[in-house]
């Protein structure tokens, strides 16, 4: 009976969760414009979505503006980790409080201010505009997901390194990064995520032609949306689930070969 | 001239002094240990010799060459570390040669250091193991292994058997002082252990508060303490207010016992160091003043009593069993006796308090 009611239970949460998602990938398939009636299966809201220039673009400025803001804000965060590390027990407390609030913040507040700090110094808004941003929100991430590695370092293995005749550069790339290593990973997959799921800050800090994936669905809905965005979310879930288990499994692989 | 020099070192860390104009000479293959409490500045110390922390005045001299300022890396020293620090995702032949890659010696050199150095700390054959994979005590050989492949002058150790459990730091006391005659290179120990120190070394340096108490073999810190900081720290002791009568005359408890110090004057007080072991206990009446056991507790090798007598708890030790309420007497042969004088101004008084 208990067994029962816990299967059923599970089976509702993953009805609730999963459902929706199910519902838009049969619609990618399905031949008709229409939303509520099954025609038959076909693939041409795929054909149309590649053949779709302004889709490809956005998909471009998506992936490319998420790559290198994960990967400025992820050196910059670890730079900033490291200095953070060496401060005192108040500063250091204070710089992680500090850390937190644009987390917390409203993006809506984020975007707005970006927007205004952007036009106030005369910079004009484009995908130099949306890549600094980006940046900007990314960096506490990062710091989150490494400052927690470089609290944790293996005791004084960075002075042992000095100790045995290394320079402060060689320490740090030989001994110090492959200990914090799953952290800048996580960082950077964790920055990366942030900056393709954003929607509100790109919206305020974008000019006019840039367009990335979020803010171009949100224009095309205005219009009346087209099955090929049905199609294209189907790809952007499918492929964020083969990264997930490819991730899993790597890790997984390698916790137990380490044990 | 002394391998190593530390001249009128003085250190503080947010205001508060750790080292106080502290003067230090190592010889050449020398087991040299800092010994004290926690806080003592013996840490500090060993930074200062590896290079981690710059004294805020004096000098450090190697071989009388000034290197107060010289990095780390450049220093002919190498430390084991209080926890290891070795490198958790190199195997144990990577870690071992870490250093000897970075002079730039040849891979074949290498490979033969690595496997003479394993060789040394019993552990022939785990080159390909992973960090993780070792115990404790595995992991600490490991890291003297790692310092002395580069064949240091100076071998610096910070409480590396600490973490370990009795039995294995007892072994690894013998396993230290056989590497230290096999390697023929000076060792700079520092523990709170008083076992340690006394088991291993050549010389004891007694610190508390950034100053040295007391310098010595391990037979005269633990005999003669100078103090009653020192007396206090190196094994139980019974500290006692004394006045010195005469020469070879000493009174406690108002009674006088013999003993064999010499020139403190007539009348002079002083404090009286007997180790519980001294403590011989008869029937009431066999020895000096008599008394009442008033707790006993089996340690092991023997029994620990507390005898209440002349006004004083003593602390004695014996293999012999006296209950709880049991009179006895208490004597000390004369030998057994240690004079010292009492402190003279506020400022000695101060380096002998326990923190």
């Amino acid at each position: 009976m208990k067994k029962t009611f816990k299967g059923i239970y599970l089976f509702l949460i993953m009805l609730f969760l999963y459902l929706p998602i199910f519902t838009l990938m049969v619609l990618s398939f399905n031949g008709g414009k229409t939303m509520n009636a099954w025609v038959g299966f076909s693939l041409e809201w795929y054909e149309e979505m590649f053949a779709n220039r302004q889709i490809m673009e956005a998909l471009g400025n998506t992936v490319s503006i998420a790559f290198w803001a994960a990967s400025a804000s992820t050196v910059i965060g670890v730079l900033a980790c490291m200095g953070i590390s060496a401060m005192k027990e108040k500063p250091r407390t204070l710089l992680m409080g500090l850390n937190n609030i644009p987390l917390l913040n409203a993006d809506i507040v984020t975007g707005i201010s970006l927007m205004l700090s952007f036009l106030m110094f005369g910079i004009s808004l484009n995908y130099g505009t949306v890549l600094m941003a980006h940046i900007t929100f990314c960096i506490p991430y990062v710091i989150l997901s490494v400052m927690p590695k470089f609290r944790q370092l293996e005791n004084h293995t960075y002075e042992a390194a000095l100790d045995l005749g290394a320079t402060p550069a060689y320490a740090f790339f030989k001994v110090v990064l492959p200990d914090i290593m799953p952290g800048i990973v996580s960082g950077f997959l964790l920055a990366f995520t942030m900056s393709v799921d954003d929607f509100v800050i790109t919206h305020f800090t974008r000019g006019a032609g840039i367009n990335t994936i979020s803010t171009l669905i949100y224009s095309q809905v205005r219009v009346g949306i087209r099955p090929m965005l049905y199609a294209l979310s189907t790809l952007i879930f499918v492929t964020v689930f083969i990264i997930l288990i490819v991730v899993n499994i790597i890790s997984h692989k390698k916790e137990e070969k380490e044990s | 001239m002394a391998l190593i020099e530390l001249i009128d070192i003085s250190k503080s860390f947010d205001g508060e002094l750790v080292l106080d104009e502290f003067n230090l000479k190592i010889e050449e293959n020398e087991f040299i240990t800092l010994l004290g409490p926690s806080g003592c500045g013996k840490t500090t110390t060993l930074r200062i010799l590896g290079g981690f922390e710059t004294p805020d005045t004096g000098r450090v001299m190697f071989q009388g060459e000034d290197i107060t300022h010289l990095e780390p890396n450049k220093r002919q020293i190498n430390t084991v570390f209080q926890k290891y620090a070795l490198f958790p995702h190199m195997n144990i032949a990577d870690n071992i040669a870490f250093g000897l890659k970075i002079s730039g010696k040849s891979k074949e050199y290498i490979k033969d250091k690595v496997k003479y150095a394993l060789k040394l700390v019993n552990l022939s054959g785990y080159e390909k193991r992973s960090v993780d994979s070792l115990s404790g005590g595995q992991q600490q050989r490991i890291a003297i292994a790692r310092a002395i492949v580069n064949e240091p002058r100076v071998l610096l150790l910070d409480e590396p058997l600490g973490a370990l459990d009795l039995k294995l730091r007892q072994e690894m006391q013998y396993e230290l002082i056989r590497l230290k005659n096999e390697l023929g290179i000076t060792f700079l120990y520092v523990t709170h252990d008083q076992e340690e120190a006394l088991t291993m070394s050549d010389k004891v340096v007694v610190m508390n508060q950034g100053y040295i108490q007391q310098m010595g073999t391990p037979e005269e810190i633990y005999n003669e303490p100078e103090n009653a900081f020192v007396a206090d720290f190196i094994g139980d002791s019974n500290i006692i207010d004394g006045v010195m009568m005469e020469d070879r005359v000493v009174k406690i408890c108002d009674h006088i016992f013999p003993c064999i110090d010499e020139g403190f004057g007539r009348k002079t007080p002083v404090d009286v160091v007997i180790r519980p072991e001294d403590v011989i206990i008869g029937r009431p009446g066999e020895g000096i003043l008599d008394g009442v056991v008033t707790s006993n507790v089996f340690i092991g090798v023997h029994y620990e009593m507390c005898i209440e007598a002349g006004g004083f708890e003593w602390l004695a030790q014996n293999t012999v069993s006296y209950p709880v309420g049991a009179h006895v007497s208490i004597g000390v042969t004369p030998e057994n006796i240690q004079i010292m004088n009492k402190p003279q101004s506020e400022d000695e008084e101060a380096m002998a308090l326990d923190e």
